[in-house]
């Protein structure tokens, strides 16, 4: 046994909700419940990879019409223009403010591609049971579990502009579907690192300077 | 009353002495915190408990506190709009109500849900909670309350609507007088009670409050 002691080796499961140490014996026939909160407990999340994979294709698949579609109409005296959310990014550079635009560059195109690149390098990598960089890998997963709802950002706006620009036929913002598919797109990436389980980023062979 | 401090274990049995890191599963031994103070995993780093500096009456105090911001940040409005004499301003439920009709009612939901619903939930469920563990006793329904709350958690976004006003008064800034309204005050107070809240570790309620209420 290594210096630091894993609760499978110990016979233990931590609760995922309230943080109870449970005793695992008994886990193995059925479901096990925590005395404490009574959430179900498992070693490890099921079917990590097939549910991580699923969301994970799912939140691409609406990514790519939430790129490709507009997201927001505006139009004023009969001139209309279309947005999509890089053309919203680069009208604010040019004509708002360039800090801005590059917080809503981070918030909607930067983070979900890192999501898709972390989640599926992590999928992919504790698959193959890899030793490489565990500890920053964990990391990256805490990260994108931190920065994962800031893609909301764009929905929002398109939202508030809506909401405000209505001065009848003269000036108004109208929402495109493209906001539809990007607003899935963030709550299917979400749902996404839900499913995985950092465990698995730590199991199989330790590190020797474990 | 006070509660006890946080760090003594309220039984010292054997398992009630040890922490379990949820993202790497090893198993540590459970060490007393001086406050502020962060117990950290040894192999992973993610943070195991951390101890709060403040009591349950200071946490019902901010509940209170941001229940009333939120109250403000809900219904005034936000930002006004100018453009030839003609004003228009929105607050969130015409934010919600507007993108319910212009067909998006996939948006709308999700701002309701997450601007609304979920957060209200959030402070009402744990000022019941801490108006009981004030005096150490588990309100009715702590254990629903308490995994509800678990679930809860990343599903509040108040804190990313600060920001897309801001986006937003800056895009209408280019063709609209824009105004902020108190509403957006109200929302840029109720993300640094956010902030606050964020700091709090509540799984640390189980260990304070006893089962049987007297």
């Amino acid at each position: 046994m290594s210096a630091l002691p894993r609760a499978g080796e110990l016979g233990l499961i931590g609760c995922p909700v309230c943080g109870q140490v449970c005793d695992a014996a008994g886990a193995d026939g059925g479901a096990l419940a925590c005395p404490r909160c009574g959430s179900t407990l498992h070693r490890r999340k099921p079917a990590v990879y097939a549910r991580c994979w699923a969301l994970l294709i799912a939140a691409f698949l609406m990514y790519i019409p939430a790129n490709v579609l507009p997201i927001m109409r505006t139009a004023s005296l009969g001139d209309i223009d279309d947005n999509t959310i890089l053309s919203g990014v680069v009208e604010l550079w040019v004509k708002g403010s360039p800090g801005l635009a590059v917080i809503v560059f981070c918030a909607s195109i930067m983070v979900p591609m890192l999501k898709f690149l972390a989640l599926g390098t992590l999928l992919i990598t504790c698959r193959r049971g890899s030793r490489w960089a565990r500890r920053q890998r964990a990391q990256l997963y805490r990260l994108v579990e931190l920065i994962g709802y800031w893609s909301m950002l764009d929905v929002f706006v398109v939202a508030l502009l809506t909401a405000l620009v209505r001065f009848g036929l003269f000036s108004l913002v109208e929402p495109l579907p493209g906001v539809v598919f990007f607003g899935l797109t963030v709550v299917l990436t979400m749902f996404a690192s839900m499913c995985f389980d950092p465990r698995l980023i730590w199991d199989g062979k330790e590190d020797s300077d474990d | 009353m006070e509660l006890s401090p946080p760090d003594i274990p309220t039984d010292t049995t054997a398992v009630h002495a040890l922490l379990i890191c949820e993202h790497c599963d090893t198993v540590h031994r459970r060490c007393p915190l001086a406050r502020g103070q962060v117990a950290e995993c040894a192999r992973c780093g993610a943070v195991l408990e951390r101890c709060r500096g403040m009591g349950a009456n200071a946490l019902l105090a901010l509940i209170l506190t941001a229940l009333l911001v939120f109250a403000q940040a809900t219904l005034w409005p936000i930002v006004t709009l100018g453009l030839n004499g003609q004003y228009v301003d929105a607050t969130l439920w015409d934010v919600i109500h507007t993108m319910w009709i212009d067909h998006s009612q996939v948006v709308a939901a999700l701002a309701a849900l997450t601007l609304f619903v979920f957060p209200m939930c959030k402070i009402f469920m744990l000022g019941w909670l801490l108006l009981y563990a004030r005096s150490g006793r588990r309100a009715p329904g702590f254990r629903r309350l308490m995994v509800t709350l678990h679930y809860l958690g990343p599903w509040t976004m108040s804190e990313v609507f600060v920001l897309g006003a801001l986006v937003s008064i800056v895009k209408a800034h280019l063709y609209f007088d824009v105004q902020p309204d108190p509403g957006i005050y109200a929302y840029a107070a109720l993300m640094l009670l956010i902030t606050v809240f964020a700091g709090v570790d509540l799984t640390r309620l189980w260990d304070e409050t006893s089962e049987d209420s007297p």
